[in-house]
């Protein structure tokens, strides 16, 4: 599980080496994120997101059973239970504020993450089965904030429950009653929201199973690193404790600066005020967006504007929102060259930044209205989006000369490594294909 | 390990001391305080809450309880007995010898002056808590004409002390005080 240079872990105290024998519970941790875990030297500060994205994981778990502990899901007094935390409840108002801007640094820290992973093509092998679970962990999470989002019973939990069980609607024969079934009912009620809100519980745990999977399959390999090479010798790997423990322990400094500065100055920036209405069913809110971190999806759910032969353009939309997150299941053989660090891909390099652009374009179509231009833009961007997976990365996969690898991570470190000398018979010209 | 040639040989000499120990424990002791800042929320969110507390006092209308007869009110979400006791139930309470009693107390001490017929207690036996009997017309009082617990046989006399049983002291008298001669406030 770990290279051969690993350090052992030997407990000095008695009482340590009696529970090393029994229950070796210090060991494992200590090999998977202690000094008995060699990571690779090199790792700059994208490689923090993935130990953010635990800790944020394990905030929301810890502030949302707090929440639980004073929060009913009856739709009769839902709402106002969520403003009774805020009024009354000791600290409510930081926890609810707490939970809700958490889920918000969830996914800017799971989208860093992912987008790393996209750029030095994390997903390559030996690393795939890592990468499949990462978007196994990625719909889980958006699953679990949808139906977070439903439980304050406010006019756009309401509304948001509604569009989204409704895009199950569009299904061919099943789809009414597919949602009638989601639902309990004909429109979201008491039974939907109770659903929600028991599921909303279990999703997380859910999560870290999943999570655990990710770590367990990450291990095998080892982490990658911003070469993209593999690691080989010692000298190219550091303990992660406490290498790594300090320099995540950094970024994760700043990471709480960034949310304490939503939580405490800036609660419901990223929130909508039309949330604060109790939940109406007969009046929907005259500009219903989802929150920010679906902002890429909905543009591409509402591009769909004409019917494309025999499928009807609302099934087109949603059939596009869900594949433009399936397309990253197939990502490691779309994507099959050898080399893995865009640093060393010149053309693909261009084509990742032509990405992000792209995904920033359709976020912010997405949390506008949906006029012109904005449909427009959306159904331009929705294209490539799908260009860039499905053609451009396979052409580009072939057709690209990249530039010389170093010989070893260590030397790309130091500019020499001295086992190349050493070992002269392991060339140090890289892959040219 | 690799990197063994790059740590400065003049940072381990001296007192052995080096910045990166002060820079290691400034940082852990400041992460230490951190965590303790963020516990306390999660602990305290568990206190009553303001609307909770907001309950916390109650009056209660005592001008149509006749002589003899007692109602239960609600105070803290827990039953109160406002009892008005009969010159007879007065004089029963009065003629025990205090130090013979478990909790010794009189029934002055248990009433406000000057409105020694009013007796107001906690309708929560000091036992496990249990509402006690005799409140309600026709509910048994006990063998000393006062309250009586069903759960495990407390007997409570005229001034609600305790006299028989497992309870260790006298039924609560709850802070109050007579806003006016029919308004009684409780907490």
């Amino acid at each position: 599980m770990s290279f051969p240079w690993a350090q052992e872990y030997k407990p000095v105290n008695p009482l340590m080496r009696y529970l090393d024998e029994r229950l070796p519970l210090p060991r494992f941790v200590y090999n998977a994120v202690g000094a008995g875990y060699p990571v690779p030297r090199n790792l700059n500060y994208m490689w923090n997101f993935g130990v953010l994205a635990g800790f944020a994981l394990v905030m929301q778990i810890v502030t949302g059973i707090v929440l639980a502990m004073h929060y009913a899901a009856n739709a009769g007094v839902a709402f106002d239970s969520v403003e009774h935390i805020m009024r009354d409840v000791n600290w409510g108002w930081m926890l609810r504020y707490g939970h809700a801007n958490g889920a918000s640094m969830f996914f800017i820290v799971i989208y860093i993450h992912i987008f790393r992973g996209f750029f030095y093509s994390s997903y390559k092998a030996p690393r795939e089965m890592i990468w499949l679970l990462g978007v196994v962990i990625f719909l889980l999470v958006m699953a679990t904030a949808f139906m977070g989002y439903v439980l304050p019973w406010g006019q756009m939990s309401f509304w948001g429950a509604k569009v989204i069980t409704g895009l199950f609607s569009a299904i061919p024969f099943v789809g009414e009653p597919l949602q009638q079934w989601l639902l309990g009912g004909f429109a979201p009620d008491n039974a939907a929201l109770n659903r929600f809100f028991s599921l909303h519980f279990l999703l997380p745990f859910v999560t870290l199973g999943v999570i655990i999977l990710h770590v367990w399959a990450l291990h095998i390999p080892g982490s990658s690193n911003p070469t993209g090479i593999e690691v080989k010798t010692e000298s190219d790997t550091v303990p992660f404790h406490p290498y790594y423990t300090a320099k995540d322990g950094f970024g994760l400094g700043v990471f709480l600066i960034v949310y304490a500065s939503l939580v405490f100055f800036a609660p419901n920036l990223l929130g909508h005020p039309d949330n604060y209405i109790p939940a109406n069913p007969m009046s929907t809110p005259a500009h219903i967006v989802p929150e920010w971190y679906f902002w890429p999806f909905y543009a591409i759910l509402r591009a769909f504007t004409y019917d494309f032969f025999i499928i009807p353009a609302k099934l087109m939309g949603v059939l596009a929102m869900f594949s433009a997150i399936l397309v990253w299941f197939f990502l490691p053989w779309l994507d099959n060259g050898p080399v893995r660090s865009g640093h060393y891909r010149p053309l693909f390099r261009k084509f990742f930044y032509l990405l992000v652009i792209d995904v920033l374009v359709l976020g912010y179509c997405g949390g506008a209205p949906a006029a012109e231009p904005f449909v427009m833009i959306s159904q331009i961007a929705s294209m490539y989006y799908f260009l860039h997976f499905l053609v451009i990365l396979p052409i580009v996969a072939s057709i690209e000369k990249p530039q010389p690898l170093p010989f070893s991570i260590t030397e790309s470190v130091l500019g020499k490594d001295k086992s190349a000398v050493l070992r002269p018979e392991m060339s140090s010209t890289p892959a040219t294909a | 390990m690799a990197n063994e040639a790059s740590i400065d040989p003049a940072q381990l000499s001296g007192d052995g001391v080096r910045r990166r120990d002060f820079i290691n424990i400034a940082a852990v002791s400041v992460g230490g305080v951190g965590v303790l800042a963020a516990l306390y929320p999660l602990v305290a969110q568990m206190a009553p809450s303001a609307d909770v507390l907001a309950e916390s006092s109650t009056e209660i209308d005592i001008s149509q309880i006749a002589e003899g007869q007692a109602i239960k009110a609600i105070w803290r979400k827990q039953p109160v007995f406002v009892r008005n006791l009969t010159a007879a139930e007065i004089a029963d309470a009065d003629k025990v010898n205090v130090a013979t009693l478990r909790d010794p107390e009189t029934l002055e001490q248990r009433t406000t002056a000057g409105k020694k017929n009013w007796l107001i207690t906690m309708g929560v036996c000091t036992h496990l808590g249990c509402v006690p009997l005799g409140a309600s017309d026709g509910e048994v009082k006990g063998e000393y004409g006062g309250y009586f617990c069903p759960c495990h046989g407390s007997v409570y006399d005229t001034a609600a002390r305790i006299r028989k049983g497992p309870a260790p002291k006298n039924l609560e008298v709850p802070a109050h005080e007579f806003t006016s001669d029919t308004i009684v406030k409780i907490g």
